[in-house]
């Protein structure tokens, strides 16, 4: 008759990574390991006035004195920090004017993971800021965008061009002395993306940047700044794959977003970066401290994440709502398989009078991999009337994965009020036997009932981004892998 | 259409059906009725190649084909048809997808292209009005917080979509009030064509009434004990099970 449950999950939840090539590309690289002189080097190489290089160098000392931190809910061989390569960028011969110039092998990598700029210039309307390693190879729609008055380009560039706005917000939400990643991040960061938008200005494109990671040893280290002015809208997706490679690569991002008073911004990721093999060898290991500040009252920050890839997830998009009346927003899918770790969630920092926040977290584990909410949400006595709802569903495949919740609650006031609903569940016997007698196969079977339980979270994806996180969950879970 | 030759099934060693035979021919509906636990839903469930069950005799033909080898699914895409006793919630999926899912499976398993979002959407839209169901039953989740009589009216909906060959109806009558029953009857009466079959397994004489059986069968203690026309439903209900026992 046919096979049991578990050798059809087993089945299933083994597919190969789709992704995996590696394209050779000159590289401009850094000396390995972390030092003094490594800050100066990516400093000096990025041609970075003095301010900046006073912030890596305080940022690595202080990192100096920091441990890693072992609270979290994952286990991993330690990272050898002294063998990391800080610094890897394709070698650029002059300014690229047009996609003709852009190297041809580059060009190639994106095109077989179906980002071709020219496409995305044409079809989507989307603007991308593609990130290959480290530094930034193009970016598009700048034009267009600066009509309106927004910048959107890579955060070297900001730098140069807008020293003043990357002055007044850079490590205003995540402070370099934050966490031991987000120090090291101050510290070495490479490249990666920023964007503002003037006051008033509802942004006419949805914001894309794509990043990847590509030479081998190479830790990457992006840095996002994202500022809304008053009465500002903006819509950002973050979306990136990478190269299936047998070393465990770091990877420790800083994402900070401000938002103005009446300000909204809206910040989407679909990360499905390597995960390791089957056998939980190899994979990213991704460290990344993201937070948003309402800074004025009645602004709002989303954030929406779909987290596939990574062999360690560690991760919890936050928001302090310091303006009055100020939204924060948290919904997450994040998939585990085989021997990924995730412990992600979120943060909501009530400030102000009655602010709102909502967390919907999803974890979907398979194989043997373990998956935990971690979540805290803080009132303090002068946030009135705050409100906060927060739902952690885990949904478990086969017998062999772990799913954790741990909320954390501080409420110092009496008039708020703060919801935390949390399930787990199991594919049912039942719902695939249903699904099969109807003609559909285990595998899309999966697919269809892992998509159905992640609605609430994808819903709230960009729709370019949504038919993407649709596949990559069924695929992620699935054995067939086109 | 379907032979069922000797069939017997165990679950866990314990022996449930003794050796069934039954032959449904294009074209006919035949009832299998009988008292609770004699085997009916696992009757059904051994057709329809779910998991759990010892087939340890017999066969079963579908169109020609011996299936006891094939998936469930792969029975489904053959033209075989469940409708559940017990119809399973799946959140999130709306019927849309979940049939149009189902639909695209069943034609990849052809050889033929996923079903035209236009065409599909038309036969919904027919089909709906066949079984005079409401506008929004479509995009609710699949199950999802519907009442037993919705449930059901689904499972006819999904197979009026799928068109089956051979549709075996499980207890369908079972929860339903009866304005549900003449809907899910009528429903299956204007689904009944010269190439098709049904079987509908219930406990009760009163959907019979609306859905007139070519052969009524009464499984009893895991065999058929006794098979005849249309009356033998009525004389069922006239003198209860009681009477197969004391005959059997």
């Amino acid at each position: 008759m046919e096979k049991n449950q578990n050798n059809i999950l087993e089945e299933v939840t083994t597919s190969d990574y789709k992704y995996g090539f590696h394209t050779n590309i000159e590289m401009d690289l850094a000396a390995v390991g972390l030092s003094e002189d490594t800050v100066r080097f990516i400093s000096a190489k990025k041609n970075e006035p003095d301010w900046l290089l006073e912030f890596r160098l305080s940022a690595y000392h202080h990192w100096l004195t920091l441990t890693e931190p072992n609270w979290a809910h994952i286990h991993h061989p330690a990272i050898k920090y002294q063998d990391i390569i800080y610094y890897a960028a394709p070698k650029r011969k002059k300014e690229l004017t047009s996609l003709d110039e852009v190297d041809p092998e580059l060009l190639d990598t994106f095109k077989k993971l179906g980002i071709s700029l020219e496409e995305q210039k044409k079809l989507s309307g989307v603007a991308v800021d593609a990130v290959i390693d480290s530094v930034s190879v193009k970016t598009t729609f700048t034009d267009t965008l600066s009509k309106y008055g927004v910048i959107f380009c890579s955060f070297s560039d900001a730098v140069q061009n807008h020293p003043d706005l990357v002055k007044q917000y850079m490590g205003s939400v995540v402070p370099s002395n934050d966490n031991f990643f987000a120090a090291l991040n101050s510290a070495v960061f490479s490249d990666g993306s920023f964007c503002y938008i003037p006051k008033g200005v509802r942004c006419p494109v949805e914001l894309s940047t794509y990043f990847r990671i590509n030479a081998a040893n190479t830790g990457q280290f992006e840095r996002t700044l994202i500022v809304a002015d008053e009465g500002a809208y903006v819509s950002y997706m973050e979306g990136c794959t990478a190269p299936m490679r047998d070393e465990n690569q770091l990877h420790a991002a800083i994402v900070e977003i401000v938002a103005m008073k009446d300000a909204e911004v809206k910040y989407s990721t679909v990360q499905n970066w390597y995960p390791g093999n089957k056998k939980g060898e190899g994979g990213i290991y991704n460290f990344v401290t993201k937070r948003g500040i309402c800074k004025g009252s009645h602004s709002k920050i989303s954030w929406t994440q779909v987290e596939t890839g990574s062999a360690i997830t560690w991760k919890y998009p936050s928001v302090v709502l310091m303006g009055d009346n100020s939204i924060g927003e948290f919904y997450s899918v994040a998939v585990t398989n085989n021997f990924q770790q995730a412990d992600t969630g979120s943060k909501m920092i009530h400030l102000g009078k009655n602010t709102k926040s909502t967390i919907i977290s999803k974890g979907i584990s398979a194989g043997q991999s373990n998956n935990s909410y971690r979540g805290l949400v803080k009132v303090i006595k002068r946030a009135e009337n705050a409100r906060n709802f927060s739902q952690c569903d885990s949904l478990l495949l086969g017998d062999k994965c772990g799913a954790h919740t741990y909320p954390y609650i501080k409420a110092e006031n009496h008039t708020s009020i703060i919801e935390h609903e949390a399930t787990t569940s199991k594919i049912s016997d039942d719902q695939l036997f249903y699904c099969k007698q109807r003609g559909i196969s285990s595998e899309s079977a999966i697919g269809l009932i892992v998509n159905g339980y992640a609605k609430e979270v994808l819903m709230h994806l960009p729709m370019e981004f949504a038919v993407e996180a649709q596949k990559l969950l069924a695929i992620s879970l699935e054995g067939s892998v086109g | 259409m379907l032979s069922i030759r000797n069939l017997k099934v165990s679950i866990k060693g314990k022996e449930i059906l003794k050796g069934i035979n039954l032959e449904v021919k294009a074209g006919e509906v035949h009832a299998i009725m009988g008292p609770n636990g004699t085997g009916k839903s696992t009757l059904a469930y051994v057709i329809a190649g779910r998991e759990g069950y010892e087939v340890t005799e017999g066969e079963i033909i579908f169109k020609g084909r011996n299936i006891l080898d094939l998936s469930a699914e792969e029975r489904a895409c053959e033209g075989l048809f469940l409708g559940f006793q017990y119809p399973v919630e799946i959140p999130g999926v709306s019927i849309t997808n979940f049939l149009r899912t189902a639909i695209n499976e069943q034609r990849k398993y052809k050889g033929l292209d996923p079903v035209p979002a236009v065409e599909f959407l038309a036969k919904m839209e027919e089909k709906k009005q066949l079984l005079e169901l409401q506008e929004k039953l479509a995009s609710r989740s699949v199950n999802e917080g519907f009442s037993g009589g919705e449930k059901k009216k689904n499972e006819i909906f999904q197979m009026a979509m799928l068109e089956p060959s051979l549709a075996i109806l499980d207890e369908t009558d079972s929860g339903l009030d009866i304005d549900a029953l003449r809907i899910v009857a009528t429903g299956v009466n204007k689904l009944r064509r010269p190439d098709n079959a049904t079987i509908v397994i219930t406990h009760y004489q009163r959907l019979l009434e609306y859905i007139i059986p070519d052969v009524v069968h009464v499984l009893f203690d895991g065999r058929i004990v006794k098979s005849g026309g249309k009356e033998l439903a009525l004389l069922l209900e006239e003198k209860g099970y009681e009477w197969i026992r004391s005959e059997s």
